[in-house]
């Protein structure tokens, strides 16, 4: 158990023949996640270089693939009109990866998703993950006997840009302990992953939300997702500068989380009113300043590490090992 | 992207919100004949004199000036455009000023504020106003939160009349004064959504005192304040056109050419970083070994090696720079096409100063193997094994 995904979920790219599309989908086959197809509009009826079939549309695709998942990588401008092809087409998962969405593009996509989310079944929401984020993956073992062509076993489900191989599947963890990882940025991500998997433990699932200002899963509803997981045996936060996500997460912790929870904040030293790369990561109005969040979360009695090389070290100590 | 406020008020009078007459000068020259222009057109004798420029404090600068005749007007215009206008927002160095807003001078009855910005948490445009204007929003939000309004808007929809009319309202506007701050508030709205800001402001919106042409008087924006998403400039050429790249940081500039984001900073130790968080958590951990990071430099995740090479000559354009921290974890980036990029760099500028590289993740191997081999060309590079490592050894080697 994991999630959001696991080996079984069956994954499109859209966007697939676009340069990046086409590597990151290789990225993920390779990994052994359960890639069914893509879609790029014109292109319907062709293979990709892994042998997957093309459609012009997402509903095709789901057609004939049973597609649940998708991950998005077509140009910002027509991003959001992606996303909201793949949740008419019936996709439960949308992860989108585009980096420079226009941010009233998300205002109106997030009002249409939630449009669709309350007319929808309980518990046939769609979930999406992003935009400007690494993905989602739910690591699988590195040593079985695979497809033959990578050394993944299949058992896992990568969606994104994230290297495969610093995730540690419980199975293969020191500790036989697994945490879920929830994070605004990509690379410190891998960074988490990196040191949580050297100090021996294995992850359930990670999930990159993004730092654009609108998106689509926030840390809370994350991490909701992370306690109601049996898998999951600690969940590790990273946030940074800029909104109030982390302050209302640590409100959340200390009502409803019963697991060790460790966090980190980046953004310590970063001058107000600039933005820090990310659409989001700017501390503006006096709102935002990582100091606030950092109070807020220790308060919440989240074990926070002050320095980005003790974000493993803290989730150990979280967890009382 | 930030516009001047002469660009933001034009903005406003083109969607129907009502201005003081004025005009932009970029000579002494000009003061004073613009100076009767306006004055005339608005039939009074007072004119503000506003230096155009990015940074806010203007006003205690000396850089916002009432004058009452072409004398004063002309004085007031050889002052802004030939000093440098030095205000907290600015930096010691203060920044040249090239335009003035010259505009017609209004009896001010009451001063209100009026903004549109996105609300992160509930994910929706919102209206903010309040009736105490001309003043930092900001401080009215600590020292009387009662005073601010927040109205939020329909995704699709937008502002409706009746938000806007329950608005005016409880600023205690009334009679005709009420319609003319709906129709304010209205096109405020337009812009912000069909521009794609991420703030539009007025600040402060006046009321004028009743005359014979306004018997309940008349609502009018005096100053305005416009940001935009910079992801959706590609759509918009008319606020494109607006870029005044004078306004800018040349070394941000040159970086953003090259799909690098780039932050100046005060401290002696360049960092290149792959990814925004990674890059920020870089800087957070020379701060926490006791050094001080010289800026924020991300080379995002499809870098090429002339990017990288870029990168260097940007960070060591900075005179104050006395040793650089390279932090890489590879995912899309691959180490290898960095650790090239710093070789080139190395061949074509020449490392004097220490160089301390950590590099993890895609193509690791590679990229330690090309440094290695690259040794004679990198006599100040240390390797580091981790972030902890890397984070001393460069404070170390900075003194």
């Amino acid at each position: 158990m994991a999630i959001l995904v696991d080996a079984d979920t069956k994954v499109i790219c859209q966007g697939i023949t676009g340069s990046f599309g086409a590597l990151h989908t290789k990225g993920c086959f390779d990994y052994g996640t359960n890639m069914v197809g893509g879609v790029t509009p014109g292109k319907g009826g062709q293979k990709d270089a892994n042998g997957l079939p093309i459609f012009d549309t997402v509903e095709q695709a789901v057609k004939a693939t049973g597609a649940e998942a998708t991950m998005i990588f077509v140009p910002p401008p027509f991003a959001a009109d992606a996303i909201m092809e793949a949740a008419h087409a019936g996709i439960r998962l949308i992860c989108c990866i585009t980096e420079g969405v226009p941010v009233q593009d998300m205002v109106r996509a997030r009002r249409l998703l939630d449009e669709i989310n309350t007319e929808c079944a309980k518990g046939a929401e769609i979930v999406l993950v992003g935009p400007n984020c690494p993905g989602v993956i739910t690591p699988g073992p590195k040593t079985g006997e695979g497809d033959g062509k990578s050394k993944y076993t299949g058992a896992g489900c990568k969606i994104g840009i994230m290297p495969g191989y610093i995730h540690t599947h419980v199975s293969e963890a020191k500790t036989g302990k697994a945490v879920g990882i929830v994070s605004r940025s990509g690379t410190l991500t891998y960074e988490a992953v990196w040191q949580t998997s050297s100090r021996g433990l294995g992850q359930s699932t990670c999930v990159g939300i993004g730092g654009d200002p609108v998106r689509g899963l926030n840390h809370i509803e994350t991490i909701k997702l992370f306690q109601e997981d049996p898998a999951t045996d600690g969940i590790l936060m990273i946030g940074e500068i800029g909104g109030s996500d982390e302050e209302e997460a640590a409100a959340y912790i200390k009502e409803h989380v019963t697991k060790p929870v460790a966090a980190f904040i980046a953004g310590q030293t970063a001058p107000p009113g600039k933005r820090m790369g990310h659409a989001g990561a700017i501390i503006s109005g006096g709102e935002g300043s990582a100091d606030d969040k950092i109070k807020a979360l220790k308060a919440a009695g989240v074990e926070v590490a002050m320095s980005p090389a003790d974000m493993g070290e803290a989730m150990v100590k979280a967890m009382g090992m | 992207m930030k516009v001047h406020e002469y660009q933001a008020r034009q903005l406003l009078a083109d969607a129907g919100v009502p201005v003081p007459p004025g005009a932009v000068i970029e000579s002494v020259e000009d003061a004073a004949s613009t100076y009767k222009q306006v004055t005339r057109d608005a039939g009074t004798d007072l004119a503000v004199i506003k230096a155009q420029v990015h940074a806010g404090g203007r006003g205690k600068a000396g850089f916002v000036k009432l004058v009452r005749n072409p004398e004063d007007a002309t004085e007031a215009a050889r002052f802004m455009l030939s000093n440098k206008m030095v205000s907290p927002q600015t930096g010691p160095e203060g920044l040249e000023v090239k335009h003035l807003l010259v505009a017609a001078g209004v009896d001010i009855e009451k001063e209100f504020y009026l903004a549109i910005t996105t609300d992160r948490a509930t994910r929706r445009n919102v209206l903010i106003a309040s009736s105490e204007g001309g003043v930092e929003i900001e401080e009215v939000a600590e020292k009387n939160p009662d005073a601010i309004m927040k109205v939020p808007l329909h995704p699709l929809v937008g502002l409706e009349a009746h938000q806007a009319r329950t608005v005016a309202f409880r600023l205690g506007l009334k009679g005709k004064q009420v319609n003319q701050a709906v129709k304010v508030m209205l096109a405020l709205s337009k812009v912000f959504i069909d521009k794609d800001c991420t703030i539009a402001e007025i600040n402060p919106l006046v009321l004028t005192p009743p005359s014979k042409d306004h018997p309940d008087g008349q609502v009018l924006a005096i100053d305005a304040k416009f940001n935009f998403d910079d992801n959706a400039t590609f759509r918009h050429k008319d606020i494109q056109a607006m870029f005044d790249p004078t306004e800018e940081n040349p070394a941000e500039l040159r970086a953003q050419r090259f799909g690098l984001s780039y932050i100046a900073l005060d401290g002696n130790i360049g960092c290149l970083v792959n990814g925004a968080g990674l890059a920020m958590s870089t800087m957070d951990i020379i701060k926490h070994h006791g050094g001080e990071p010289a800026n924020f430099l991300d080379v995002g995740g499809g870098a090429s090696e002339e990017a990288v090479t870029e990168a260097f000559r940007i960070i060591l354009s900075d005179n104050s720079v006395k040793g650089i921290l390279v932090n890489i974890f590879g995912g899309i980036m691959r180490c290898d096409i960095i650790a090239q990029g710093i070789i080139n760099a190395a061949k074509e500028l020449g490392f004097k100063i220490p160089l301390v590289v950590r590099l993890e993740g895609s193509n690791v191997d590679a990229g330690r193997k090309l440094l290695e081999d690259a040794a004679s060309d990198l006599p100040t590079l240390q390797a580091a094994t981790d972030l902890t490592d890397a984070a001393k050894k460069v404070v170390a080697a900075v003194g």
